[in-house]
């Protein structure tokens, strides 16, 4: 029964935390406190021929180029949006008529209305003439939830918001000349999870569902789940189709770190699989969390994946150990 | 005069240039593995529970204790290389040379192993090593340079690997550096694995080749087939303390359990008297009958 008790209580306490340090815009705050913004530079890495990975500072910003315009998956933070901009024109200059946004939290949506009003979104006929803002800024694209959870947050403001949802599993776009497949992965990193699969570029997005620099962090006051983070990881290897072995073909941008393949996937699932199985196993066994904790079930993984704060191992720890259901 | 000068300066110019290529030894060709050294390291591969003169630390202990051989038998592991800081213990190898056509200048030196027909590059044209989001991958990213005779290879940019077959990691962390070494048809290859995350000192490999004129590097087709059927995702592992075969290599051998598990001081001559010291595993099933 004390066990029980301590579990709720720390489940709200990092719940709490949670909520403050990254579901809601307060992660850009936080974010924003600890970066000099002045001192990023957009780093741009092409990836396939008309498929690029802008790294600065927040998660990483696809960028799909073409005849028809532009269209980028995240916007990092809204500092960045002019450098961001310039390097998305150093590419092409074409109009930006498409955002994704794979997640809401602000690392990754903090340029959305900058970026936004950069762009262009097409219009005509009845909507050009019934609508007086037609045709101005970018669409922005997100599950549903993505927007549900924005527009609880005051600190979002509309301009931000996505302006068209899908609430099904996926949502299909056909732009620059290839299907372009947004596919809902439920309760991973959140509850509005999105992965883009390019597919004539053999490319996909994962946003925070796959990252490689950290242990995953578990969102859990916005459903979140380490389940949720393999499932994710098992419907990416899925899409998946190695040139040989582990090495090549399709190419994998996290929402964090390195450009991957589905080697670095196979190891990323494999480390939360095994540490899910360890966790589960002592719940199974009656362990408190106190009791996980201590025993350190992530300690072979720790030198590589442990990280600060939402990314520790404690935090780790705990959200897996109160996600997993026994 | 004035001509004779410039034609002797220019001769003086090509003799430096001669020599100076002189001193880039010319590895091409084909070699073949000499396996007189770690035998059964190489080709059967190790046995299990076999961590011993590795500088391994606790954390890549729990991992390799952790590791089950029925990974392997998924399809996505199936076909997966070694990476280029473990190909060198197999089977031949051909290596050639890309030169600029007109310089004769070395771009980069190339080399395919026999073993899952991997090749890779190392690039000999003083060019930087990409930045740290680049793709990491099996045969990592290479720069070479000589030194004096030797060389001197630095890798970069690998994906997760092992330092051997039986579940002991090696992190993408790693950094490798590499000499190669000629002796007329010699060819030892060095290898010096750097790993932040799982080792606690720097672990070498030396592997020697002979050099051959009547050998070839064979083909090394892979076609992952599903083996068994499991659930979507599965992963097989052992529970901490519930690996049933960790002991195969310390009771065969009847070597202590300890020197067997690892760890940088079983690197070294002076482990000898600490493994003296140490119960075999058949005195300590005396001890208990």
């Amino acid at each position: 029964m004390k066990n029980i008790t301590l579990h709720k209580l720390f489940a709200m306490v990092l719940t709490l935390v949670s909520s403050i340090m990254l579901s809601q815009t307060p992660v850009v705050s936080t974010a924003q406190a600890q970066t000099d913004f002045d001192a990023v530079e957009i780093q741009t890495l092409k990836v396939r021929d008309n498929i690029y990975m802008l790294v600065g500072a927040g998660g990483n910003i696809t960028v799909q180029t073409g005849e028809d315009g532009i269209l980028i998956i995240d916007t990092q933070y809204a500092e960045l949006s002019d450098k961001n901009l310039a390097a998305i024109r150093a590419l092409t200059d074409k109009p930006l008529r498409y955002i994704i946004n794979t997640h809401h939290h602000g690392d990754h949506v903090g340029g959305n209305a900058e970026l936004k009003a950069a762009g262009f979104t097409p219009s005509g006929g009845n909507v050009g003439a019934s609508l007086s803002n037609a045709g101005e800024g970018a669409t922005i694209f997100a599950h549903e939830n993505v927007l549900l959870n924005m527009a609880g947050d005051d600190n979002m403001s509309t301009e931000m918001w996505p302006t068209m949802t899908y609430f099904a599993e996926k949502k299909d776009l056909y732009f620059n000349g290839e299907g372009v497949r947004i596919i809902h992965q439920p309760n991973a990193h959140t509850n509005g999870d999105s992965i883009i699969f390019f597919r004539k570029s053999d490319v996909i997005t994962t946003g925070d569902a796959y990252i490689t620099s950290f242990y995953p962090f578990i969102d859990m006051s916005s459903g979140g789940t380490l389940q949720g983070f393999i499932d994710a990881a098992n419907s990416i290897i899925d899409l998946i189709i190695p040139e040989y072995g582990q090495d090549g073909g399709t190419l994998v941008i996290p929402g964090h770190g390195r450009l991957s393949d589905i080697g670095d996937v196979i190891n990323w699932r494999e480390m939360l699989t095994i540490i899910r199985d360890r966790i589960l196993d002592m719940k199974q066994r009656g362990m408190s969390l106190e009791e996980v904790l201590a025993a350190r079930p992530t300690r072979d993984y720790d030198p590589r994946w442990a990280g600060q704060g939402i990314f520790s191992t404690e935090n780790f720890v705990t959200a897996a150990y109160m996600t997993l259901e026994d | 005069m004035g001509k004779i000068c410039c034609r002797v300066s220019l001769l003086f110019v090509f003799s430096i240039a001669s020599f100076s290529a002189l001193a880039e030894k010319n590895f091409s060709g084909v070699w073949v593995g000499n396996y007189s050294e770690d035998f059964p390291d190489r080709l059967p591969g190790p046995e299990l529970g076999d961590y011993a003169g590795l500088p391994l630390n606790d954390a890549d202990r729990l991992r390799a204790q952790s590791w089950s051989a029925s990974l392997i038998a998924l399809p996505e592991y199936q076909c997966r290389v070694h990476p280029s800081d473990y190909a060198s213990s197999f089977a031949n190898i051909r290596i050639w040379e890309e030169r600029e056509p007109i310089t004769e200048q070395l771009i980069a030196i190339r080399i395919q192993h026999f073993a899952w027909q991997t090749r890779r590059t190392i690039w000999m044209d003083g060019r930087e090593h990409p930045p740290e989001y680049a793709q990491h991958t099996a045969m990592g990213y290479s720069t070479g340079e000589w030194v004096a005779h030797q060389l001197k290879v630095k890798t970069t940019h690998l994906k997760e690997g092992w330092l051997r077959r039986n579940g002991v990691a090696r992190s993408d962390q790693a950094t490798v550096t590499e000499y190669f070494i000629r002796h007329d048809d010699i060819l030892t290859w060095t290898v010096i694995i750097d790993d932040p995350v799982y080792l606690d000192e720097p672990f070498i490999r030396n592997r020697d080749y002979i050099y051959s004129i009547d050998s070839q590097v064979g083909n090394y087709p892979c076609d992952p087939v599903i083996e068994m059927v499991r659930e979507p995702g599965y992963i097989p592992h052992h529970l901490p303390g519930t690996n049933p075969d960790l002991l195969i290599y310390s009771e065969r051998h009847d070597i202590p359990v300890e020197a067997a598990m690892g760890g940088a001081n079983t690197m070294y001559p002076e482990y000898i008297e600490r493994l003296q010291e140490l119960p075999k595993p058949s005195e300590l099933r005396a001890g208990q009958e």
